[in-house]
Parts: structure tokens; sequence; C-alpha cells
């Protein structure tokens, strides 16, 4: 399983990154941390002409916290937001989901950017970036623009992105102190990609009950979603036990899953409406 | 004898290089002038070879040759099966590289040499090949049919049929006062070892002389195997056995690579490696397990068994390897496990399919027994009315009922019998250690969401595979003496304990073994290896023989060199002396060498209890253990360290089996499990709080050393205790597993059927 | 392309195609063959080695990614005249059978009970759940690296 060949190169600039991506006729690939990209090249399902290599690029491995939201440079790393205290605070949905992603070595190497642009299905931050209305930051040789999340990830392993675009940001919306959240998710071994994976969050109003619900799963579909019908189950409601069934069955009821080797359709239908109940629960705990 | 070192926990010589990164495998050999091999491998199930076309592959740089059916003269040598070599069998076997048909996903098309593994890689891209399909067989449903044939000139897709026979148990069927039939289902796995395959040839042309580096498990026979297909006389070639990654049953047998590297090496006069990756390994190792079973067992009121009956299928996979007919006899040999059964009629269909074919994995036929016995005693249980525990002390093999006599398999006329033991006492040893007694009161409970589970289940492990095995001591120059062996390293320790057992019959101190050397065919006159949990018995064994000719030997110089009877010589710890105070250094006598043998047709059997407490969330189908015992009685313990690495490192793997692995494909036989993210390993999250007690209470009376196979217990019942575990735990659900592994969607399954069928 | 790291204290500078993966620059280039490959696609953990302190998967990894770095191999944390804690630790717990896997163990392990050295065993068993070993059964392991923790609490792992 050796890699099939290719030119490399490691710019210092973003323009000079865009240039180089642009030069290959769509051929082109950019490694962040290589942690998705390299075994796709071992099994040479991708043998692109040209990988360049974001590592030199600056500033893109910063994670900036403010009055806006929390900003994950396209090279932060999962260790990074592991490590970030201020997180904790910030944005503990990203926080607890972060917690599932792989395993140890590939949290010193794996990075946002890379996850975001790989566009797994299963991947836990496309799944966060969509329950929370994130805007992707990218850069090509038209310039700059700002995806929204609902309209990056297009299908399994399929994005918006053009192929001369790096992404340099995740933007996350900034966290209300009071926001309520849960992340659950199911995999058949700890560190695999979730057989379904649910994030939400719901800010009480002052009588408790729950407003702006943002419910997304991951590992039900083409790609991660947002359950409008669960979110108008939770929106309105105080968060007891017929709320969280009646969510649980709307999540049940609003996904089309796919059959794989690891599980079957019905079964991640069902799991999917389990995870909400949990999560629910965790939520309003 | 002495016995200061036997029975102690000696931490291992290997591991000394091992843990600083020193081990020498076979990947690790680079000599100069090196090709690189790499394999074509079809990507079609069956199909009829129209045309492989290697032109622009061969124009790409670095690319030196490639390799192909047609460069055999004669046609690709059939490799033979190695155990049970049935005439019948015959028609199945396999070519060592596709000439007319391919059988299935993996099999080799064509050899690329190359100046590197990469470019040798990209040269694949560059093979055209056109096969024609064929429709292809991806069950042992559609095998049945025998409506496409994998092998038209044998005309039919069922290779053989074992017939395993005791007392007449139609007769017993017919009279008994209850029976019941089910069908049950184990997955497909293999043994997987974390180091890939490889071989590595090197062709001496002015000798005549072929060195095969990265021999394992039976470099010996294999030899044997190549030296014909190559036309070579075998003592023209030196099979080296290297560091080894592991065995588990799979590694080590002759397979297509065994013949084609060699081949390749000498077609080129240059050495060339092949080392197997991930993908191919998944689809290229021998595969295992699959079966399914339709049987009948039938019992007193009381639940004594009386008989067991039925068929057992096997899906064979495209080819009889050398020891793929070993799990398919086992499985009806051993269905009865521990147990007394007077009656057994069980018929073993082997069934040929387009997939990888299979051979054996640890515990071979007797994981896949385990689970239809077991499973069948709980639901006797449930049946009956009667305690699980207690159903299995009324049926377990008394001690004074031993040697017990065990079904007769035909065509190859296997007789065999338990050797001793008691099996009862492990059982109660389990239920104490456990504390089943006061633990398993929680029983079917819910509690925090999660339904807590208990399990009990016996088994036997066969092991001490005869004919032979040999072993050579010799003096060193500084008078230390090294241990050569014809057993086989795959992991398991043999530097150590057969150091403790040589230091222990010398009556020397064990850093006076300077080295054991083992597995290469430079090692002893005639070696067989590493399999069937044999080492310890049948190696250990044959280090006591040649001991005694070793120190006959030493007695019969020392005579010579003073001038008395040997008789007279004693033999110190570096020193021989005579009468008369005359003496002089062992080290004089460097060169000195004696061989010896342990011959034996007999089997031990190591036998035990696994006992499991799980809990299973019904709504997620996860089933976590919280405490997991073996106790297992191996007749003599050599080494408790290394011991109780194989009882817990098989019973992961037994895990493994029972919750997560399994080689799936889809209709077509297109093999959709080709990565490690695909076909599931357990890692260290998964299985914690395991636990395992090995006592040598009953030692083997048919070996000097009293030691039985210890290697695969741990492995034997996990399946069917994972799976009673789950049932006891979801008995309100009224769930029964029949098939394994127990993924989550399956449990899940079992849960939505029984609150179907209680709203109903 | 030239490419220049630093492995085990020591400079290096090699040409390799850019498709090279650092694990097998080092096995092949460097012939530091305690670095092994068991799967090449990122799940084992066999190849595991420190680059800059963290523990990677050399197979995720291009040898030129690497320029620059400080590279430890398995090799780079034994030495000829004893074995380390943790070293030790493995052969005393029999947390090691065929080998294979061990290099990879050894460095992960290292790795995390150079930045943790009070981590528990949930937390040694979500670590190494990155490396798979076919042998042990990995009881031995968590007990090996738990056992070691004490001497990386007093001299940070080494002797």
């Amino acid at each position: 399983m050796k890699l099939p060949p290719f030119e490399y190169a490691c710019p210092a600039t973003l323009s000079e990154a865009v240039a180089l991506l642009a030069s290959h006729d769509g051929d082109a690939k950019a490694i962040a941390g290589g942690q998705s990209l390299m075994p796709m090249l071992a099994f040479r399902v991708a043998s692109p002409s040209l990988l360049v290599d974001l590592r030199k690029l600056p500033g893109l491995n910063k994670i900036a916290i403010d009055s806006d939201g929390v900003k994950l440079g396209a090279m932060v790393r999962w260790r990074d937001i592991e490590d970030d205290e201020r997180l904790k605070t910030a944005h503990p949905l990203l926080k607890a989901a972060i917690a599932h992603v792989a395993h140890y070595q590939i949290r010193n190497r794996g990075t946002v950017g890379g996850s975001i642009a790989h566009a797994d299905p299963a991947a836990e931050m496309p799944g966060i970036a969509m329950t929370c209305d994130a805007g992707i930051a990218v850069t090509g040789k038209s310039g700059s623009r700002v995806i929204k999340a609902a309209d990056f990830f297009l299908g399994a392993l399929t994005t918006a992105l053009e192929p001369d675009e790096i992404i340099t940001e995740i933007r996350l919306p900034a966290w209300p102190q009071s926001r309520r959240f849960g992340f659950q998710e199911f995999a058949r071994r700890r560190g695999d990609f979730a057989m379904a994976g649910v994030a939400l969050y719901y800010d009480p109003d002052p009588s408790g009950k729950a407003s702006n619900a943002h419910v997304g799963v991951i590992g039900v579909g083409d790609r991660p979603q947002r359950l409008t019908a669960v979110e108008a189950a939770i929106n309105g409601n105080t968060i007891d036990e017929a709320t969280i069934a009646r969510a649980a069955a709307a999540a049940s009821a609003a996904v089309e899953p796919q059959q794989d080797i690891h599980a079957s359709a019905a079964y991640r239908r069902a799991l999917t409406g389990t995870l909400v109940e949990r999560a629910l629960k965790i939520a309003a705990a | 004898m002495k016995n200061t070192f036997i029975g102690a926990p000696i931490e291992r010589r290997e591991d000394l290089r091992f843990l600083r990164g020193r081990g020498e495998y076979v990947d690790d050999l680079a000599p100069n002038g090196v090709l690189y091999a790499v394999i074509l491998r079809s990507s079609v199930a069956h199909g009829r070879i129209k045309s492989i076309d290697t032109a622009a592959a061969l124009k790409i740089p670095g690319v030196h040759t490639v390799i192909t059916a047609k460069d055999m003269p004669g046609g690709p040598p059939i490799i033979p099966m190695r155990l049970q070599p049935l005439p019948e069998f015959k028609p199945f076997e396999q070519p060592v590289i596709a000439h007319d048909k391919v059988r299935y996903v993996g099999e080799p098309l064509a050899v690329v040499l190359a100046t590197s593994a990469a470019i040798g890689e990209d040269a694949l891209e560059a093979i055209a090949v056109e096969i024609d399909d064929l429709d292809p067989v991806g069950s042992r449903e559609a095998a049945a049919k025998n409506k496409s044939l994998l092998f038209e000139p044998a005309g039919s897709n069922r290779s053989l049929v074992f017939h395993a026979r005791k007392g007449d148990a139609d007769a017993a069927f017919a009279n008994a006062p209850y029976v019941r039939r089910e069908r049950l289902k184990t997955g497909r796995h293999y043994g997987l070892t974390m180091e890939p395959r490889g071989v590595m040839a090197e062709w001496d042309a002015a000798k005549g002389r072929l060195t095969v580096s990265g021999a394992a498990k039976v470099p010996f026979f294999n030899r044997r195997i190549l030296a014909k297909q190559i036309g070579l006389p075998e003592d023209s070639i030196e099979m080296i056995e290297n560091d080894v990654g592991g065995g588990y049953g799979a590694r080590g047998e002759f397979y297509p690579e065994d013949f084609l590297i060699p081949f390749a090496a000498r077609h080129v006069n240059r050495p060339v490696k092949w080392i197997e990756d991930r993908r191919e390994n998944l689809m290229a190792m021998n595969h295992a397990r699959e079966t399914e079973a339709d049987i009948e067992i039938a019992c007193e009121r009381d639940g004594t068994i009386i008989g067991l009956r039925g068929e057992v299928h096997t899906d064979m996979g495209a080819y009889m390897r050398t020891n793929g007919a070993v799990g398919a006899r086992n499985v009806v040999q051993f269905m009865a496990g521990p147990y007394r059964v007077p009656h057994v009629k069980l018929d073993s269909l082997l069934w040929m399919t387009n997939k990888t074919p299979v051979g054996t994995y640890r515990g071979p036929g007797r994981f896949e027994s385990s689970f239809y016995i077991e499973r069948l005693l709980d639901m006797v249980a449930e049946d009956l009315g009667i305690d699980r525990v207690d159903l299995r002390r009324r049926n377990l093999v008394a001690s004074a009922e031993q040697p017990y006599p065990i079904a007769s398999v035909q065509p190859t006329n296997a007789n065999d019998q338990y050797d001793s033991g008691d099996y009862r006492e492990a059982l109660e040893r389990c239920l104490t250690e456990i504390g089943w007694a006061e633990k398993s009161k929680l029983q079917g409970k819910l509690i925090d969401g999660r339904y807590h589970g208990f399990a009990v289940g016996c088994f036997v492990e066969g092991g001490a595979a005869g004919p032979k095995e040999s072993a050579r001591l010799a003096v060193n120059d500084d008078g230390t003496i090294t241990v050569f062996m014809g057993s086989s390293a795959v992991g398991q320790g043999v530097e150590t304990v057969f150091a403790q057992i040589a230091a222990d019959a010398l009556e020397i101190p064990m850093d006076r073994i300077r080295h054991v050397y083992h597995g290469s065919t430079n090692t002893v006159s005639d070696g067989y290896g590493a399999y069937h949990s044999r080492s310890i018995v049948m190696g250990g064994s044959a280090v006591l023989d040649a001991t005694k000719n070793f120190h006959a030997a030493i007695r019969e110089a020392g005579a010579k060199k003073l001038g008395c009877d040997a008789s007279d010589i004693k033999i110190g710890e570096d020193r021989v002396s005579g009468p008369g105070g005359k003496s002089f250094a062992l080290a004089e006598l460097a060169g000195l060498t004696a061989e010896g043998a342990f011959l034996n047709h007999k089997h031990t059997y190591s036998y035990g209890t696994h006992a499991a407490h799980i809990t299973v969330d019904a709504q997620l189908g996860e089933v976590r253990i919280v405490d997991y015992v073996v106790v297992q009685d191996v007749g003599r313990i050599v080494n408790p360290l290394t011991l109780r690495g194989q009882v817990i490192g098989s019973l992961v793997q037994g895990l493994g089996g029972a919750m997560l692995e399994h080689l799936q494909y889809d209709d077509h036989g297109q093999f959709l499990t080709g990565t490690l993210a695909d076909y599931l390993l357990p890692t260290a999250g998964d299985f914690p709080n395991l636990r395992c007690f090995v006592t040598d209470n009953h030692p083997s009376p048919i070996n000097p050393l009293g030691a039985k196979g210890a290697g695969e217990g741990g492995i034997v019942a996990a399946g069917g205790v994972m799976a009673n575990a789950v049932a006891n735990a979801l008995q309100s659900f009224g769930a029964q597993p029949r098939q394994l592994p127990l993924t989550p969607t399956y449990i899940w399954e079992l849960v939505q059927a029984g609150q179907r069928q209680a709203a109903e | 392309m030239p490419v220049q790291f630093e492995v085990n204290g020591k400079s290096v500078s090699v040409e390799v195609e850019p498709r090279l993966t650092l694990a097998d620059c080092l096995r092949q280039n460097l012939r530091l063959t305690g670095t092994h490959l068991g799967c090449e696609h990122g799940v084992c953990g066999a190849c595991t080695v420190l680059v800059n302190g963290d523990a990677v998967r050399s197979c995720l990894m291009l040898a030129v990614q690497a320029e620059g770095a400080k590279v430890v191999t398995v090799e780079g944390l034994s030495n000829d005249a004893d074995l380390t804690p943790l070293q030790k630790s493995f052969r005393k717990h029999h947390a090691l059978q065929c080998g294979f896997c061990t290099p990879g163990f050894i460095t992960t392990a290292h790795a995390l009970l150079t930045e943790e050295p009070d981590c528990d065993a949930d937390r040694v068993r979500d670590v190494l759940s990155g490396n798979i070993c076919r042998c042990t059964g990995y009881i031995s392991i968590v007990e090996a690296v738990l056992d070691a923790r004490s001497a990386y609490k007093k001299t940070g792992g080494g002797p």
C-alpha cells in the first residue's frame, strides 16, 4: 500500500498555495494533517498530481475567541481543542464532540480544516459545523468568501470547495452561557466513526421553555444534517419526558439512514432517536 | 531433573530485543540488489481468464519483470494439503497462481518485480486483465444449488462430507423424552497477525541453493512442498525463521506466495522480497469459522444429554488449502465439548464458494462448536426448568471416566479420546472466582439502564499433535549450551520456556543456556513446528530426550578423555569430572552435540471453564463486560507469565469473534471488509476486566512433562458464553442469539422482536 | 527531493520521493527497522513515532513533512546498557508476545506518561485504543503502563 506518485510543494504564503492548487487543472490537493488524505492515497482511491502542504501557512493554527464566537484556524488540531481550557465555556459542545474524534496519535495531527474539507458523513467536526451554523472561510484565486455550513456539505466526501480554494477558518457563532447542550454518539469501538451521532443545543427562555433549538446528526445519510422537525418539537416546550419522547420520535422519522457493514438502516434510525433522547436529557439535566 | 525454573514466572529473553525495536522480522532484511515483488490479484470473484497484458507495465522505469502462469513450464504447481490430504480434496486444491479461472477476489494473477514496492504497485495499474465473468457463488446456499460450479470437473461445489459418529443417535433420538432443534451460525474470522506475511528468497545459482526467509509455523513441511514444486533436492533449500509477528494458525501455512517468491528469485537470479500489505492480508490469508449448524439435542427430563444429531455447513471459500479441512472436521468431532454425549450423529458439509479459502484459526472448529453446544445447553436448561450450572455439572465428563472416547470421524478415521482431568473442579473454581452464587442474583435485572447477564461455559482444548518433535543440544566454545528446536516461534516465548525446561533437565542455571534457536531448517534434522498447541508438550518433551542423549555423549567423551568408565563421569555446571579428582572444563567439549525426539500420536486435552458477567444497553445493543473469568488446567505450568498471556490473549481473540470480527462479502463475492476500519479487531478500550486462573492439578499421562496444550483455551468458549450472557441479560425480551458476532444491530433486533412479540 | 530532520538526536539528510512516508523513510533509508508497518492506513499504531514530542502515526505522514522536525523512534527510547523503566515494566508484566506491535506501544505510552504521569486506567485504555495488539489481549499492557507511571513521576522515564 505505497502511495501513488505525486509532486509536492510546501508554500509559505496563502496566495502561493492557492496559485499552486490552481495550476494543476483541479488535480492538485491540499494536505493539512493528512489523517484522512493519507489513507486515501495508500489505497490509491486518491491520486493527485500535486500535494500542496499547508503546514507553513502563517496564522492558521490559532484558536481565537471573542464576542462573535470561536474562530478555529484551519490547521488547529484536535489536540489543540482538547488542550484549550477556554473552550470549556466558549464552546462546550465543540469540546464534547471533539472528545470522540479518532485516536491519540491521529489527534496530534488531524486538523479541523482537513476534516471539514474531507466531509466524512460520520465525522464530528462537520456535524458541529452544521449544527452550529458555522461559517467556513475559504480563499481561492477569485478571492475569499465565507460559505455557510448548510451550503458547504454536498454529499459524502463532496463539498462546495472549489479545487483552488483552501479553508482558512471555521467560525462558530458565540455561545451564550445559559445555553443547554448535549452530544451523543455510538460507535462499534472507541475512536471509530459513529454509526450515528447527535449534537444539539437550545436556549431556555425566561419561563424555562426551549428556543432556538439546533439538532444535528452525523452518520445517518450522506452528509451531516440539521433535523428541523426535531427542532420544532423542542422549540417552545419545556424539556420534559413528553417533549423528549416527541423529539426522539421525530428524529427517527426524519432521517433516511443507509445500511452498511456496521449497522442496518433500521438500527440507525432507532439509534438516532435514542441518541436525541439521551442528548436532550443531558442538556436538560 | 530439577524443578528450579519450570513453574517460575521467568521474564522472557526475547523481550530484550523486541522492546528495543531490535527484533528482526522478514521485512527488516534488505540484501543488496533485492527486487520487490508486488502481486496483482483478481478483482473478479469468479471468471475465466482471457488475457493478461503486461506490456505497458514492463515499460515503467524500475519494473524488472512480470511473472504470470505462462512463465511456469507445465503450468503452475498445485499446493497439496498438509492435514487430511484425502483424494476427494485433490480437485479442489489451489494452483500457486490463477491460470484458467479465478475463484476469489484476491487470487494471484501476476507477480511484478520492481526496484521498489511503490513502483511495483504503479505497475499493477498498468496490467490489463480480461476476465469473462462467471456466475459467482457467494454463499454456501448458492453453492448447494450446484448451478454455477467452481470446479467443473468435480461436478459439485461440495468437496466432502465428514461423518462424526458415536453410539446410535437415531435410536436414541427416537426414544428421547426431550429434543430441541436449532439453527445457529458463526461469523467469518481470521487469524490476523499484526505482522503481515512476507517471503524473501535468495538464489545462489553457482551452488544451486535457495534460501527462503520469512518461514513460520511449519518450515520443514513447507520445504518438502517447495522442493518438489521447484525441482530441487530438499537439502538445497534452507528455510529461515526470522522473528515472526504472530501466527494463530493462519501464518506459516504454504500459501501461493511461498512458491511464487522463490520461483521469482530463481527466475531473475536476484533476491526477491514480498511483504504482504494489509489490504492483501485481509483477502489472501486464510479465512476461518463461517459455519452454520442445523442441529438437535436429545435429553432426559432431568437434563442428562442423550445425543446430538444434525448437520454443520462450512463456507470453505474457493480452494482446499493446506489445513482447510481441520475446522470442518473439528466442528463435528468436538461438538460435545467436555460433556458426556453417548450418541452422536453429525455431518459436516464442506461447501466451496467464491471467497478467500479457509484454514485454521486458533481453536479451529472448537470455537464454533462450543458456541453451538453452549447455546443449546442454556436453551435446554430453560425448557426443562433446570439450573444452567447444574445442567453442566450433571453432564461434564467425570475424571473417573477418563480417558474418555469422543465421536469418531470418517473418512479420515479419526478416533480420539480425552486424556485426563477433573472438569467439574475447574467449573467450581470458576464459579467461586466470579462469585456466581451471590452475583448471579442480578441476572436479568435492569440497573441504571443496563441489563445484567451471566453465563458459564466449559471447554476442552486439544494439543500435542504428533507425530514427532526434535531438539538438539550443543556445547559452545565457552562451555555454555545452545538448544536447537524443531518447534517454531510465533510469539509464544519459546526461547524462554525451552531454556527453562533445558536448564532444569540439565540441572544448570538458566544463564548457562546461551541461545535457543528454533524453526529454521538448519536447527535439527527433522522439525515439525508450531500448531495445535504442541510446542511445550512436543518440543519440551523432545528437550528432555535430547538431554538424556546429550549427557550420555558427554559421559562418553569424558570417559575417553579421563580414561574411566562413562558411568563414573559426573557432569557439573561447567565442568566434567571423573574419579580421583580429575576433571576438565565443559568448554573443552565445544562442538559436542546430541539430538533427541519425542514421538507421540496421542493428544492432550487441557480444559476449563469461562464465566461472564456482562451488562447490555438494550436500546443501543451495546454489551460491556463487568467481569470475565477463565479457569484452565494445563497439566503442567512451565511459565505462569507466558501462560497467562496465552489465556488472556486468546480470550480477547475469542471476544473479538463473539462481538466484532466478521469478514463480509456481497452476493457477488465482492469483498466488503478490506480495511481495518471494516474488519474490527478488539482494542484496549473494548474488553477490560478479564481474569484468568491457571492450574496444573492434573498432569497429562501421555508425556514426560505432564503438560497439555494451552494456547487456545481462552478462545474456545468465548462465543457461547457471550451469547448466553446476552440471552440471560435480555431474558425479559425472550432474546435468543443464534448467530455471531453479536453486533449492536443484531442485539437491537432481538430486543425489537421481543418487544413486538410482547405487544402481540 | 532532499529532506533534513533530526532522528534520535542525530541530524540526518536524505533524498526521497515525495510519496515516501516517514515510516518507510525511517525503515528503508535510515534502517531504523524498529518502527513497524502493520496496516499502512492509520489504524494499527505499530508505526507510532514521536515528532516534536507528539506521538504520531508515521504511515500517515510524508517524509518530506518531517523537514526540520525532531523525530524519536523506539531505538531512540532504548539504550544498550539496560532496559528503560517502561521497557522493564512491559517485560515484568509480559505485555508483549510476538513483539511486532510493541515499538508502537512503547512510543505511544512514553508520550502519554511523559505528558500525563498521573493518568488513570481509563485514560491509558483510551490512549492505547489507537494501537492494536493481537497477542496479549491488552490487560498486561495496561498494567505495564500504569506500573511505569512512578518512574515518569520521579525521573521522566529515565533510569
